[in-house]
């Protein structure tokens, strides 16, 4: 004789559960679908479907604007990204290899604080405080949006990187020291060696993150200085063609290769520690 | 016989937080450890035995005093500059290094040739019988495994001293118990001073050359095992090492043979010169299994009532409450003939085996 045992909570058993969930699902990508479906028409709507084609492809690769905009975003995001993660790592460190001290907590949200404080504000903040240097300085490049976009990516380079850290034994560190490794040694062998994963992860986070923005570039570019997210905002201002569809599907495909090798680093995070 | 000294402690103190206020972790320490010894030290948690290994280690700095290492000073030395090395509770094995790269690495530190870092290495895989496992990564072995690796791993470089925090108390009681032999054959084997941490006493029993028990950041008594078992220097030790029955009286005369009051009208003979004056309280410890039954009129004995006897295989035992309103255990090995009268609220009578009870304090 079996006795049936009463089944143990699930929430997948909630009445309207599935339905809940596809409907979410759908909402979230039914027009990012469209999106991609619509950069293969061969016609020149952005609702009529005219056949399959790759011409707008062609097009946003051969428009001279385009190549600019995307080589000024990845630049930006490349640097961004490198110096966000170097200061988003000293700062993991810093917050997580030495002994509890006081004020640690407020340390945290500092860090932090560009993921709370509105994008719009910092944005004004930024343009009011640059445009000051610009008049100083005479000085108008890049250096602006590079700075800019390395103080807001700081927090998405920090985070994957300290729960790394926290993961980490710290007798891992005494254990190199008590084997002769002097400080120098110890970090180059042990912790960085460990906190490898978690620092790639930060900056493929940081670069994402960098590669869309649009309200604080927005504010902060000087004429000429459009990225891709704010070429197509300007596009989209104007006539929409499905010119735009392409290069959002570019992008799409850009940031969930990103993001894909992003989960799988921080995957290993966990399964290793 | 003298003994050539590898560790000397010295005055050693460690305040945690403010001086004033902090927490006294040691309280002013003095040992000294002997070269080539298995020396444990054995108190239970929060006594300040952790805290003196990770000083020796270099983790730690002494509040005051100082440490000697082969007659040199390393008090102010980082660990990395100290010939000793460590066995940690958690291993520590670094996860990203193969069990072969976590033996070599405290060589590699010490810039010593490839050819001798092989050559060590294979020869510690050898002594840990990990040979099979070199090419493992830490996270791809058991618990023992890990423990032997970690072992091979500061025992490579030949340190002068090895220190081991509490390293087998995360196997299990079979394993532990192969552990415990396998260490003391290495200790033989290799002729390392090793410094043991640990608050199972049992386990200091088995493996030590000499034992350090300590309690609330003093050391208590230095002996070899038996010393520490058979002759405990205060009621703590007598209490924390085994079990022991203590009982409370008053010396009538210090003796010898001291003879002792104990409540009810009863009395004790002790063959000892070391008893407080006569008229001072006195507190005497005796081992369960130096506890003697019979019957309840025999000269010299004392009497209680048998209140529960509990069986435990290979011994049992027996509760009782003496006449002078006292509690104690006697424990009687099951082989033992003559236990007919044992029985719950039967009335025996309670010898002493000779050189049984102890005077440990007042």
């Amino acid at each position: 004789m079996t006795r049936t045992s009463p089944r143990p909570f699930s929430v997948r058993r909630l009445p309207g559960f599935t339905a809940i969930a596809i409907t979410c699902f759908v909402l979230l990508y039914a027009p990012i679908v469209t999106i991609v479906i619509y950069s293969f028409n061969a016609g020149d709507s952005v609702a009529l479907w005219r056949g399959f084609s790759t011409k707008w492809y062609t097009v946003a690769a051969g428009n001279q604007i385009v190549q600019e905009a995307t080589l000024r975003s990845l630049v930006i995001a490349l640097w961004a990204s490198g110096i966000s993660t170097v200061l988003a790592t000293m700062a993991a460190l810093g917050t997580t290899r030495a002994r509890n001290y006081r004020g640690r907590t407020l340390i945290y949200m500092l860090i932090n604080q560009p993921l709370m404080v509105p994008e719009i504000v910092t944005a004004v903040a930024l343009l009011i405080f640059f445009s000051s240097i610009k008049i100083a300085t005479g000085y108008s490049g890049l250096g602006y949006l590079i700075l800019a976009h390395s103080a807001f990516c700081i927090p998405f380079a920090y985070l994957p990187i300290r729960a790394r850290m926290e993961g980490m034994d710290l007798a891992l560190e005494s254990a190199a020291a008590d084997l002769y490794a002097t400080p120098w040694q110890t970090f180059r062998r042990i912790t960085l060696p460990l906190m490898a994963p978690g620092i790639a992860a930060g900056a493929m986070l940081a670069f994402v993150v960098s590669l869309d923005d649009v309200i604080i570039t927005e504010f902060v570019k000087s004429a000429g200085q459009d990225t891709l997210p704010t070429y197509m905002l300007g596009q989209l201002r104007r006539a929409v063609t499905p010119e735009v569809n392409a290069i959002s599907t570019a992008l799409l495909a850009l940031t969930v290769l990103l993001l894909t090798v992003f989960f799988i680093l921080s995957g290993r995070n966990t399964a290793r520690s | 016989m003298t003994h050539e000294t590898a560790i000397a402690i010295r005055g050693v103190s460690k305040i945690f937080g403010p001086v004033e206020t902090g927490l006294k972790a040691l309280d002013n320490v003095s040992v000294d450890i002997r070269r080539n010894e298995f020396f444990t030290l054995l108190g239970p948690s929060g006594c300040g035995k952790t805290t003196l290994l990770r000083m020796i280690a270099g983790f730690e700095t002494p509040t005051n005093g100082a440490i000697e290492l082969d007659g040199t000073d390393i008090t102010a030395e980082p660990p990395f500059r100290r010939p000793v090395n460590t066995v940690f509770q958690s291993y520590a094995l670094f996860p990203h290094l193969t069990v072969a790269q976590n033996i070599a690495f405290g060589l590699e530190m010490l810039g010593r040739g490839k050819d001798e870092i092989k050559a060590t290495t294979a020869e510690m895989l050898a002594l840990v019988r990990m040979e099979a496992m070199a090419a493992r990564l830490p996270a791809q072995l058991s618990g023992g495994q890990q423990q032997r690796v970690a072992l091979a791993r500061a025992l490579a470089p030949r340190p002068s001293v090895l220190l081991l925090d509490e390293p087998l108390s995360a196997l299990d009681l079979k394993l532990r118990k192969q552990m415990q032999i396998e260490l003391k054959r290495m200790q033989q084997d290799t002729g390392i001073t090793f410094v043991f941490v640990t608050h199972d006493q049992e386990e200091a029993l088995t493996m030590s050359d000499r034992i350090a028990v300590m309690d609330a950041g003093h050391i208590l008594q230095i002996g070899s095992p038996r010393d520490i078992y058979e002759r405990p220097a205060n009621r703590f030790v007598a209490g924390f090492i085994g079990e022991s029955n203590f009982l409370d009286g008053t010396v009538l005369a210090a003796g010898p043979p001291a003879r002792i009051a104990l409540g009810g009208g009863q009395e004790l003979s002790i063959d000892t010169a070391d008893s407080p004056a006569a008229g001072q309280p006195v507190t005497l410890a005796v081992r369960p299994e130096y506890v003697l039954l019979g019957a309840f009129d025999a000269p010299g004995s004392l009497s209680g009532r048998i209140t529960n006897l509990i069986y435990f295989g290979t011994d049992m035992h027996c509760h009782l409450t003496l006449d002078s309103g006292e509690e104690l255990v006697a424990r009687i090995p099951s082989g033992l003939s003559g236990k007919e009268g044992l029985e719950t609220g039967a009335i025996a009578g309670v010898s002493f085996a000779p050189g049984a009870l102890r005077i440990v304090g007042a």
